[in-house]
């Protein structure tokens, strides 16, 4: 079935009996080309362009509990690619460029939005540090504009300019950045793969891999053995629990990171913003939520909650910065578990063991990466080989010392 | 009017308030819904979607229909409950989302338009033309969407927090909060009792069962009398305990003035963080309404919520004293509203009762196993379709109860994502296994809903907390009360044509689920997401179970087959404000002064902010009109005369003990064991992966004793990693560490005429270059017998000195050094001219040392010595490091008149300009004094191979392109004879 | 959080500055090579349940502990000095 304005009106007109179920739940087949593990974004675009990009077919995702039930739908929302260094700008560049065509790709209405992304520095190392990001997103295809405080006052009137510990001197600012609906992110992609012969299996935890002689034969789950010519795991934040199944450590930490959206309101932010002195950023949902937050809480955490203090410290930070936000109220607080690399950027590798591929390492920034990913590591399925732009992200990057550490903060996860 | 006799209001005195300008009047103890009750307003908001009519709904916390913004201008404070908002003298209120006015809403054709706005519709159009949808359909959504409007000024009040700690915190001041805290009270507990009503009570304010035979609230009374007179109880009204956090933390939240006009000179709301040993969650629950086709016009109640108007602020929702009120119940407890309406005058006309089974009332009808199948009214109710006996038909009707059963309030005990389990006699789910540790539910969160069986349960509660304690309690005397057990029964909706309302605030029906199941979006969080369902302020506190039981009769499973909700902080909405505590605006941030600030303010110092620090920036002096004339001033005085800057600010770390000095080895990256007693050493520290970490001097100022100075943006990091390898990676060497940042003040006197300023207050010490050579230190006194360090260390490349004496004569030292130095010209100078004077020495600093840069990018890679055993040495060997060819390099325009941009990236002259071909970037760059022209510092790809070649700094983002010429990295007297003069 | 500091008692976790795994207290021998520094450095068992781990009270008598903690719960089962662990596992070496 195909979506489009006339079918939304066809269907209002008759009663709403014409809509089918938006994915099939399929038994599991007994085996398959191409298992991929964890039926989130990254696993469900990896899907999705296996059959629609690649052309390969009998493929599965298996999911361990309802499709997108992991931080796909537990973020912020933002997309942008606004990174400095050149194992990852073009990348999430190669991921914007996806997400500017997703609808009309997956035909469905992920509600992509390109607001605007501004980041806002107070002093002028910031600035120098941000004019070096902007230049190397301009070198790798992007957009990006250097405001002053003027036009940022221009911007955002209202952001405090006159009684803060940190002015505000200016912001970078990429304007094809912005937001997009989560869960209609997963959505669009399970729908678009399950129409191409993907099967989505939910509620099928994979408790094992079956390996012989270093080659992966398939996967033991809660609902049986499952064959594989190849296996995807793609599971961000579980990624350590899945492949020490397959004896494998990973350069990754487990962290909790809070999100908070506020009660509904009139528009008030018309982008996203960051704020660079404090630990806080924020955006405006489409139903007219705030959707906020900070840092991550700091200590591993696989239990998708977080902690007083934080939400203490993401306030502190948007009361400094929006003193007019103070009389709307968190409506909702929720914790995501993050794969935190010890680098701050994701893994889309091969492993030692034969057949088994590795997507992993998100850090919190696997939203915005999501398409992009999901085509990399497709590719590297399909062919064996990385994406152009996903050279970078070995497994091997750290003992071989080429680490792509955005903040340079080292092998301290907590702090990327 | 629609006042009924008794009820917990003042009447003695009258409050006037307005309601989207219209004056009226309340009492002390009325909420703003029940004031508006009062005044006959049913109308009085819009639905989120279909802007449908809504009026009060509920009677607390719950609330889903009766949002106003409360306040006004910079106080407007959108989506208040009006359930929840106590009325005071002068309060404002206006309804929100509609276009006109309230009652006649442009935008309720959205209503006519519902079929096409079914759930998940937004996913399925708005596609075409691609950039239609930020340029018209999301602007068009954004501006329907959303509720209040949040002002644009600064919220101009103030919030604080605050640290409590007891033994027992009790949630809920109702039946079993207070036989909790009485009991816990009287056996001495520290305990703290939180309620977010303004007055103790509960439900028992609500209902008309009395308590050892006297009305509820007298005993409720009693009880806060005596806890008030227990110095060990603490009672915190108006609060909301919003969250359970780790290890008996609670998140709270005190309504310290949100019922006066405004703070005053107090506080608005204080947020409190409270540690508890144990906690007793005794927070009740909430009624449950039955869907039915268009049961959400204004007039239709929770019935408990009716019985609580009635029955605490004597009001009946009616418009008229004699307008015709019926209940439809699915239990027991609809009767008690009954009753109580009845007792109040109320005309009611009867309970539709929809069970076969149904009690017979007590002088009034009932229409057992009936159902209410449609309604009346635009903007309020006027009839209900009554199905009795087979036969529909409308009735008068303008105000209904609906009592559907009640869900217990088990939030918090889910908020470690332990999952509630559902009884099924009880028809509810209560608190599971895995709730916060120490947390024990009572009451009629626990599923003990009867008067008594709360009380007792409180009391037992209270019991396990103390057991659990050591503390002995003896069980208090329990009062009698009513014990009725209700009879809820699994009527979860009734079935029809029309619209029925499961979530009222997001216009979600049940149909809407319906179609949520025909699309397989049948996972519980899949309906919710698609439907938006439970998403509302109210986060679907009267529509979540009710939801789950509808999704479980489609696809034919028991209610826990189909799922469970859990539920996260907070469990009401939380000012964005209270969470900030307070600290904001200018307070945002600590403000750390360095010991010449005051003075520096005398000579009309600007100052910078330097993470945590204000530093001096420059100094203007009369005349000045532009910054670069003070820094030129500055830099210039500086390389001909003498200049003094406070350098405080980095980092100082004293270290001492036998091993210092195998210590000092092995966290420097460069030898440092060979350093003797009187001598300074330039340092490198790397992390263990290999990366330079910081870099600075360290100081052998005694056999044992060594000072290390780091930078000012990781004095606290170096210290940390040092901390750490002392006492976890060689825990057994002898050597001990403190930070000394705070406790000396130091000052840079730098320029060739520093020594002759210097010998002028060093009480006879011998600084001549025999005496005291470049890189010397020593121990010494000044002005007469201040103790004092002097190193002979530079940051600018002249002859200089550091001097450092305790903090608190700081500010006194450069006062001496200023009138001292006044006949050579001394001058203060602030952080630019530091950086000007650096960056013409080529000395690294923060741009360059930003965490990704190697020993050898700043050509020191030989300073790694090989020849011993030091944090990060190994790391540093790795190929990606080894062959990483960028090098630290000067640069200089090739034209002088133009700018070096920090930055800005290198390319070889002519290239193509993209990721692939990037050959490095500018990290410092400043208007050099010195030589007349722009510089720079950069890395640059075999930069160290370079020097001469005109090559290309591009900056695109800017529109600039610039030749530059590479240059050594040291712009002032490369070979350093000024340093060593 | 609540951290049981084992000198100072019941503190609150914002006292303290997390690191990470406490097998960062077992430096590999500086002859060990390149592997085994990078495993030290880069990997981790990160495991769901018990972890040891350190924490360095930086807003108090800024000793480092070695606490153990449940990562699916956040209990903490007891925190140790670290240079008591680092000394027991070098003598233990």
């Amino acid at each position: 079935m195909k979506f489009s304005g006339f079918k939304v009106i066809k269907e209002a007109l008759t009663g709403h009996k014409g809509w089918a179920p938006l994915w099939r739940d399929p038994d599991p087949q007994p085996a398959y080309d191409f298992v991929i593990v964890g039926g989130g974004g990254h696993g469900l675009a990896t899907a999705f362009h296996l059959a629609a990009t690649f052309g390969q077919a009998r493929i599965a995702v298996l999911e361990k509990g309802w499709l997108g039930s992991g931080n796909i739908g537990r973020n912020t929302t933002i997309i942008r690619s606004n990174y400095l260094l050149p194992g990852n700008q073009p990348f999430y560049e190669f991921s914007m460029k996806l997400w500017e065509s997703m609808e009309q790709d997956l035909n469905f209405n992920a509600m992509v939005s390109q607001r605007g992304i501004l980041n806002l520095f107070h002093s002028d190392g910031q600035r120098d540090a941000y004019r070096r990001r902007g230049n190397a997103m301009h070198l790798s295809g992007a957009d990006a504009e250097l405001l002053d405080q003027q036009a940022v006052r221009a911007m955002y009137p209202w952001l405090n300019f006159d009684n803060a510990r940190f002015p505000i001197k200016g912001g970078l600012l990429q304007r094809r950045a912005g937001t997009a609906r989560h869960d209609g992110v997963a959505w669009g992609y399970a729908r678009a793969a399950d129409q191409r012969g993907v099967d989505i299996i939910q509620n099928c935890e994979v408790t094992g891999f079956r390996i012989d002689q270093g080659r992966v034969l398939g996967v033991e789950t809660s609902r049986g053995f499952i064959g594989a010519g190849k296996v995807g795991v793609a599971v961000a934040g579980s990624s350590s629990r899945v492949m020490q199944m397959a004896g494998m450590r990973l350069p990754i930490e487990s962290h909790v990171l809070q999100a908070f959206v506020s009660e509904g309101l009139k528009p008030v932010i018309d982008g996203v913003i960051t704020f660079g002195a404090g630990h806080f950023y924020v955006s405006q949902s489409d139903k007219g939520g705030l959707v906020f937050g900070g840092d991550i809480d700091g200590y591993n955490s696989y239990a998708q909650r977080g902690n007083l203090p934080v939400v203490e410290d993401v306030l502190e930070g948007g009361m400094a910065l929006m003193p007019r936000i103070g009389r709307a109220r968190l409506l909702r607080s929720w914790g995501g578990v993050m794969d935190m690399s010890m680098d701050g950027s994701p893994i889309i590798d091969r492993t030692p063991v034969e057949g088994l591929y590795l997507n992993a390492g998100w850090c919190y920034g696997g939203f915005k990466a999501t398409p992009a990913s999901g085509y990399a590591f497709a590719h590297l399925l399909a062919t064996n080989t990385p994406h152009e732009t996903a050279t970078a992200y070995r497994l091997d990057r750290f003992a071989r010392g080429h680490v792509i550490d955005e903040k340079g903060v080292g092998a301290t996860p907590n702090l990327h | 009017m629609t006042r009924v006799s008794g009820g917990l209001i003042d009447r003695s005195r009258s409050l006037t308030f307005t309601f989207n300008g219209q004056s009226y009047a309340g009492h002390p103890g009325d909420t703003l819904a029940s004031a508006l009750m009062a005044n006959g307003v049913r109308l009085v908001g819009r639905s989120f979607k279909y802007h449908r009519p809504r009026g009060i709904f509920s009677a607390g916390s719950e609330e889903p229909n009766a949002l106003v913004t409360l306040r006004s201008s910079a106080r407007a404070e959108p989506n208040t409950r009006a359930t929840v908002a106590e009325l005071y003298d002068g309060l404002e209120a206006s309804s929100q989302n509609h276009v006109g006015p309230l009652g006649f809403d442009l935008l309720a054709v959205n209503d006519l338009m519902a079929p096409f706005f079914a759930a998940g519709f937004y996913y399925k159009t708005f596609m075409w033309p691609r950039a239609f949808w930020e340029r018209l359909y999301e602007p068009m959504i954004r501006r329907a969407a959303g509720l209040g409007r949040l002002s644009d000024l600064p919220d101009p009040d103030a919030y604080d927090r605050g640290y409590l700690h007891c033994d027992v915190l009790i949630i809920g001041g109702g039946a079993a909060g207070l036989m909790a805290a009485l009991s816990a009270g009287r056996a001495g507990a520290r305990v703290i009792l939180a309620d977010e009503d303004f007055r103790l009570g509960g439900r028992l304010l609500a209902e008309s069962d009395p308590i050892d035979d006297a009305p509820a609230p007298q005993w409720v009374e009693r009880v806060e009398a005596e806890l008030r007179s227990l110095p060990n109880v603490r009672i915190l009204t108006r609060t909301t305990v919003f969250g359970a956090y780790d290890h008996g933390i609670y998140g709270a939240v005190e309504r310290v003035a949100d019922h006066l006009a405004t703070p005053g000179d107090g506080v608005r709301q204080t947020l409190w963080r409270i540690t508890a040993k144990r906690a007793v969650l005794a927070a009740g629950a909430t009624e449950r309404h039955v869907p039915f086709a268009d049961n959400d016009r204004p007039g239709i109640l929770l019935s408990g919520a009716m019985r609580a108007y009635a029955n605490r602020w004597s009001v009946a929702p009616v418009a008229k004293a004699d307008d015709p009120v019926a209940i439809f119940t699915t239990c027991d407890d609809g009767h008690r509203t009954a009753r109580d309406l009845l007792a109040k005058g109320v005309n009611l006309i009867g309970v539709v009762d929809a069970r076969a089974d149904a009690p017979a009332g007590k002088d009034y009808e009932v229409f057992a196993g009936g159902l209410v199948t449609g309604t009346r009214g635009r903007r309020g109710l006027t009839s209900i379709r009554l199905r009795h006996g087979g036969q529909d038909r409308w009735i008068d009707c303008t105000a209904l109860g609906v009592a559907g059963g009640w869900n217990p309030n088990v939030h918090l005990a889910s908020h470690h994502r332990g999952r509630p389990v559902w009884d099924d006699t009880r028809l509810a789910f209560l608190p599971g296994d895995g709730g916060p540790g120490g947390l024990i539910p009572a009451g009629a969160c626990a599923g003990k809903g009867s008067t008594a069986a709360a009380l007792a349960d409180g009391a037992a509660a209270a019991e396990t907390a103390l057991t659990a304690l050591g503390i002995t309690a003896r069980t208090p005397d329990m009062p009698r009360a009513e014990d009725h057990a209700d009879r809820p029964s699994a009527i979860w909706h009734v079935p029809g044509k029309g619209r029925a309302w499961v979530d009222f605030q997001n216009d979600v029906t049940v149909k809407d689920i319906q179609l949520s199941h025909k699309e397989n979006m049948r996972s519980v969080e899949h309906m919710k997401r698609w439907t938006t369902l439970g998403m509302a302020t109210d986060q679907g506190k009267t529509s979540n179970v009710t939801a789950l039981a509808v999704m479980a009769e489609m696809t034919e499973r028991s209610i826990p087959q189909t799922g469970t909700t859990i539920f996260r902080p907070p469990y009401t909405g939380v000012s964005l404000g209270v969470l900030g505590g307070g600290d904001t605006g200018a307070d945002f941030r600590p403000r750390r002064l360095t010991p010449t600030h005051h003075w520096a303010e005398t000579q009309g110092a600007v100052f910078v902010e330097v993470g945590p620090w204000m530093r001096a920036q420059y100094f203007p002096q009369p005349g000045e009109t532009h910054w670069r004339q003070s820094v030129d001033r500055e830099a210039l005085a500086v390389r001909a005369g003498v200049g003094l800057c406070d350098v405080t600010t980095l980092g100082k770390i004293d270290v001492q003990g036998a091993d210092a000095r195998d210590f000092l080895n092995r966290v420097y990256a460069n030898m440092m064991g060979t350093l003797q007693v009187g001598r300074t050493r330039y340092g490198l520290m790397l992390r263990e992966d290999g990366t330079l970490f910081d870099d600075g001097t360290c100081a052998r100022l005694a056999e044992d004793h060594y000072v290390v100075t780091t930078t000012t943006a990781n004095a606290g990091a170096v210290y940390r990693n040092m901390e750490f390898a002392r006492q976890c990676l060689w825990p057994d060497l002898d050597v001990q560490l403190i930070s000394t940042t705070d406790a000396w003040a130091q000052i840079a006197v730098a320029g060739p005429k520093s020594r002759q300023l210097l010998t002028r207050i060093t009480d006879g010490a011998d600084l001549s270059n025999a005496a005291f050579p470049f890189m010397a230190c020593a121990n010494l006194t000044v002005c007469g017998g201040l103790r004092a360090r002097l190193f002979r260390i530079s940051f600018s490349g002249e002859l200089a000195y550091e001097i450092a004496v305790p903090a608190r004569y700081g500010a006194a030292l450069m006062q001496r050094l200023m009138e001292e130095g006044a006949d050579l010209g001394v001058t203060p100078y602030g952080t630019e001219t530091l950086a000007v004077l650096r960056i013409e020495k080529g000395h690294a600093a923060g741009a360059e040392l930003n965490g990704q840069t190697t020993a050898q990018m700043l050509g020191l890679g030989r300073m790694v010595s090989a020849k011993k055993d030091s944090i990060g040495a190994v790391m540093s060997r790795r190929e990606g490091l080894a062959a990483d060819t960028r090098r630290l390099v000067g640069l200089v325009p090739v034209d002088p008149a133009q700018k070096v941009t920090a930055g800005a990236h290198l390319f070889t002259k002519g290239a193509v300009q993209n990721t692939v071909t990037d050959q490095g970037w500018i990290t410092s760059a400043c208007h050099s004094p010195h030589l007349g022209h722009a510089i720079g510092l950069g890395f640059l790809e075999h930069g160290d191979t370079r020097i001469g070649e005109i090559i290309t700094a591009a900056n695109p983002l800017e529109g600039q392109e610039v030749a530059l010429r590479v240059a050594s990295a040291h712009f002032v007297d490369p070979e350093g004879e000024r340093l060593r003069d | 959080m609540l951290i049981p500091h084992p000198l100072l008692g019941l503190r609150d976790a914002q006292e303290f500055t997390y690191l990470g795994d406490a097998a960062l207290i077992d430096r590999p021998d500086p002859e060990a090579g390149e592997a085994a520094f990078a495993s030290y450095v880069y990997d981790r068992d990160n495991p769901a349940g018990l972890h040891r781990e350190l924490w360095f009270h930086e807003q108090g008598d800024r000793s480092w502990l070695v606490v153990t903690r449940d990562t699916l719960t956040h209990e903490i089962l007891g925190a140790e000095l670290a240079r008591n662990v680092a000394r027991t596992r070098r003598a233990g070496a």
